[in-house]
């Protein structure tokens, strides 16, 4: 491993700005990791080799011209959820093995255009339905912090290809903490934008109304020159309001005193891990010292946010994946995985006829009642801070046969994901010797506010210069 | 009410026949539905107005089309609806290979226009609804290189679709036509829709019951649905021979089966096509890829003001402004382009009244596509039957013109026909009547003589 493994997008453009590296040598270096890593890891599907090095063969001609442009030259991961033309993507099933995209979703567009070079496509829970990476088709990620457990899920690939240092950043998507949970099991920065934020189009849907479009990297400033390129309107989404996008690298550094920051009691439940409490109680400390106001908050309808998320999230998935009939795609419907079933089965019952009104539309009156909790919530304060998980990473296979236990690792992140907030996962440090992180979640459209709060408390304690490789 | 005999033997029993519809219009916007692909699909190579969005491929997502949304609206503000100030899309869930996405999107429970209702033939006819959905590809069952297969053209799919649901408020076939044939003449008035049975523009879908209790409000508790209509004549044959059938069984003492049939024109009767046992559950659920729609006053009184005159109010303009009669109005209003014809030929020439514009349009059948306004009336005008003008007159005037204009004789004298038009023109403005062109130009010769 080269020193170029370490570098955040912003030391990584330096470089390359000031010629230290080319771009192809840039993306050896993660090709390298990956050639070393993958292996163990299993967090990319495919591998883009050829495809990105005429990229960054392209990067360094338009650097050689003196061009800039906001990724260019930056070595890439994309969740195997985001189409790309010409490139096999899978949504992690077999269903979808072998289905190679017409076309490039907004984001990978965007991506391209702004400069980046997309070096593959990683693991996910197939469909992004898991919270640990295990339901995937094609073999478990594994925590590069010790190898025996889970590094979160869905976007399980991702999280580890910035976290071993095989990407610099990654997309990612979270329809109820598939990037926050895994961010915080693995050291990195995860960001869940407000729904509508970044365009949905092209990435396989989930859940639609709760697909969020997030991405993974090494640090703060990071995450926020990725969303200044994917952020937007999206004519090809209609979900993607016309709200202003802000530079949001412009107020990291901005003083934090006097920022009101709500502790939501409902997140700091009994089955707890302490250790996991006392450090995100640790993080939050910061916070006051530095002069935040912190509040103790009530969110009092968080308690049925797990059971709202499992009538929406499942109905919205059964019609979602109703496509996949068959017909097209070359593959048959027995190719779907058990919780891939499990979920079609739940959704299609809660949609029928006499039961649409005791659970979909009950779960609509709920999620109105839960955007309703953090619209008063923000009257109060500035953002929230919150635990992401209740525990630490587990082993692989603990929970796979428990899909309730998996389903309630979700317990702090769905929420943001009924009612749109956005969410920033931080690593907060190390427990038993595996990463923690806190999210924080502000209003809508306020990710400017998150990255100020993260980057203030990430300058002070860097827990991103850590890798599970350092000697 | 309707007492029938139908040809049925024995007694003549007392019923309520009930017959409601479902038509299914094709907008003729430009771009489909929700993708930017061309609507324009008829007669074209199979799958060659397609993309991700109307392919239903992985991720690709639906945006609505503006401009279909505000026809739909147009078509319940012709029919007299009210346009809630909400609405949205919703997701209607079945399983069919030419319906890619596994869903179709649909409106359910909040669509776009609500409550109308329009006279025909005198029965005031009551509009549940008009909502806006996405058409589907098509299926078509060929032999390829000796083997059966079913193919599937996407191009239709994702063409935008209005659903126009009336009241059960039919008692006779006639009207149903009637209604029918208003229907198709307001959208092609509003220019949303060229309405073509044959190209499938327009798609009909009758249910028809029957209930023995002449009097009673509530509707029977079975019915029946007729599906496959490419004509409006076959609608009315159809549900003549649907009333016969269902009269039949129930002088039987039996319940005709709740189910959908065809109609076959071959065989003069209607078929089964599928007996359902039970609703279908479609699982309709709120379409979460595209927002609801919300109309502010100002944009809905914007879209009512854009309304084009339509077919009642343009026929009763006509006769009134133009002293038509009914049949003539009717007759001219029926097609939008014979009705801007004939104003348009009206305002050429007001010499030519509109009656005599009208009487002629009609009874020679002028092809208004070949005849532009001016021939029209230059057509008329010499047609025109001689008014009582006596010879004398006619001389008298003749005479007049000819000493005012000496030219013509000289030039006449020389052989120059044409200056004969010069003099008819002459005659005819100091005289201001329609009399014989030829007699006149006999008249006017002998004197040149």
């Amino acid at each position: 491993m080269t020193s170029h493994n370490n570098l955040t997008i912003k030391k990584a453009r330096e470089g390359l700005l000031k010629k230290d590296f080319s771009a192809v040598e840039l993306l050896n270096a993660y090709l390298e990791q990956i050639e070393r890593k993958n292996s163990e890891l299993n967090a990319f599907i495919t591998v883009c080799k050829s495809e990105a090095l005429e990229q960054a063969k392209h990067a360094d001609k338009l650097l050689s011209e003196g061009q800039d442009l906001p990724l260019l030259g930056i070595p890439i991961a994309l969740k195997d959820i985001y189409s790309t033309k010409g490139i096999q993507t899978t949504a992690g099933s077999n269903v979808l093995k072998g289905y190679i995209p017409p076309f490039d979703a907004t984001v990978v567009a965007r991506l391209k255009e702004a400069g980046a070079v997309i070096i593959g496509k990683t693991n996910l829970d197939a469909w992004a339905h898991g919270s640990s990476g295990e339901n995937s088709d094609f073999g478990p990620t594994k925590n590069p912090w010790n190898t025996d457990f889970v590094p979160g899920g869905s976007s399980s690939g991702s999280a580890v290809s910035v976290s071993a240092q095989m990407a610099i950043a990654a997309t990612g998507t979270d329809t109820g903490g598939s990037i926050r949970l895994p961010a915080s099991f693995t050291n990195t920065v995860g960001l869940k934008p407000t729904y509508g934020r970044v365009s949905r189009y092209g990435i396989v849907a989930m859940a639609s109304s709760l697909d969020s479009i997030g991405h993974f990297t090494k640090n703060v400033e990071d995450s926020a020159l990725f969303l200044n390129v994917t952020a937007g309107n999206d004519p090809l989404d209609g979900t993607t309001p016309t709200v202003e996008v802000p530079d949001y690298t412009k107020k990291l550094d901005k003083d934090i005193k006097g920022i009101r920051i709500g502790i939501p009691k409902e997140y700091f439940i009994a089955g707890m891990d302490p250790k996991v409490r006392e450090n995100i109680e640790k993080a939050i400390k910061f916070y006051e010292e530095n002069g935040c106001k912190i509040e103790q908050i009530s969110l009092p309808h968080t308690e049925y946010a797990i059971a709202t998320y499992y009538i929406i999230q499942p109905a919205e998935v059964s019609s979602n994946l109703a496509r996949y009939d068959g017909i097209r795609y070359g593959n048959k419907r027995k190719t779907f995985g058990e919780e891939a079933k499990r979920r079609i089965m739940l959704g299609t019952f809660t949609l029928s006829v006499g039961y649409y009104d005791a659970y979909y539309k009950k779960a609509l009156k709920v999620r109105t009642l839960l955007i309703k909790d953090f619209e008063e919530a923000f009257k109060k304060v500035d953002a929230i801070i919150a635990p992401v998980s209740p525990t630490l990473p587990w082993k692989i296979g603990e929970k796979a046969n428990d899909p309730l236990s998996m389903y309630l690792s979700d317990v702090f992140t769905v929420t943001a994901n009924i009612t749109g907030h956005p969410g920033l996962s931080i690593p907060t440090g190390f427990v038993d010797g595996f990463p923690v992180g806190m999210q924080i979640i502000g209003p809508h459209f306020k990710e400017e506010l998150l990255f100020n709060l993260g980057h203030r408390y990430e300058q002070e304690h860097k827990w991103f210069e850590r890798n599970p490789y350092e000697t | 009410m309707n007492r029938s005999t139908n040809g049925l033997k024995g007694i003549l029993m007392k019923h309520r026949v009930i017959i409601g519809l479902e038509v299914h219009v094709e907008l003729k916007t430009r771009r489909k539905m929700f993708c930017n692909c061309s609507a324009q699909y008829f007669g074209q190579e199979p799958n060659t107005h397609t993309c991700p969005v109307c392919l239903g491929l992985p991720g690709a997502l639906p945006v609505a089309n503006r401009k279909a949304i505000q026809w739909c609206t147009q078509i319940g503000m012709a029919l007299n609806c009210s346009i809630p100030s909400f609405s949205k899309f919703d997701r209607k869930n079945y399983f069919y290979p030419d319906l890619p996405k596994g869903y179709q999107i649909s409106q359910y429970d909040e669509p776009f226009c609500l409550k109308g209702e329009i006279a025909v033939n005198g029965a005031k006819i009551g509009i549940t609804r008009v909502h806006m959905e996405e058409d589907t590809g098509k299926l078509l069952h060929e032999t390829v290189d000796g083997e059966k297969v079913s193919l599937i053209d996407f191009n239709r799919s994702g063409v935008p679709l209005v659903e126009i649901v009336t009241e059960p408020d039919f008692d006779n076939a006639k009207n149903v036509k009637a209604y029918l044939q208003k229907l198709q003449q307001i959208v092609r008035y509003l220019g949303v829709s060229d309405a073509d049975m044959e190209k499938g523009q327009m798609r009909l879908e009758p249910n028809i019951s029957i209930s023995l209790d002449e009097n009673s409000k509530s509707l029977p508790k079975y019915k029946v649905e007729v599906k496959n209509i490419n004509s409006f004549s076959f609608v009315e044959k159809a549900i003549n021979f649907e009333i016969k059938r269902q009269l039949e069984i129930l002088e039987r003492g039996e319940t005709p089966v709740q189910e959908t049939r065809g109609w076959d024109e071959t065989k003069q009767k209607t078929v089964t096509q599928r007996v359902k046992e039970e609703a279908n559950d479609y699982r309709y659920f709120p379409e979460p890829d595209i927002p609801p729609i919300k109309w502010n006053e100002k944009e809905l009184a914007k879209l009512n003001e854009s309304l084009p005159e339509l077919p009642d109010e343009k026929l009763n303009r006509f006769i009134k402004q133009y002293r038509l009669s009914d049949y003539n109005a009717e007759i001219l209003t029926r097609e939008i382009d014979l009705a801007d014809y004939f104003e348009e030929a009206v305002k050429l020439d007001k010499a030519v009244t509109p009656k005599q514009i009208a009487n002629h349009i009609i009874n020679k059948k002028v092809n208004i596509n070949n005849v532009f306004p001016a021939k029209l009336i230059a057509e008329i005008l010499s047609s025109s039957k001689i008014e009582d003008v006596s010879r004398e007159d006619l001389i008298k005037i003749i005479k007049e013109v000819l000493a005012k204009n000496p030219k013509i004789r000289a030039d006449y004298a020389l052989g120059n026909e044409s200056v004969l038009q010069f003099a008819i023109g002459q005659v005819m403005y100091v005289l201001r009547k329609k009399i014989d062109v030829n007699h006149l130009r006999n008249l006017i010769v002998e004197e040149l003589k």
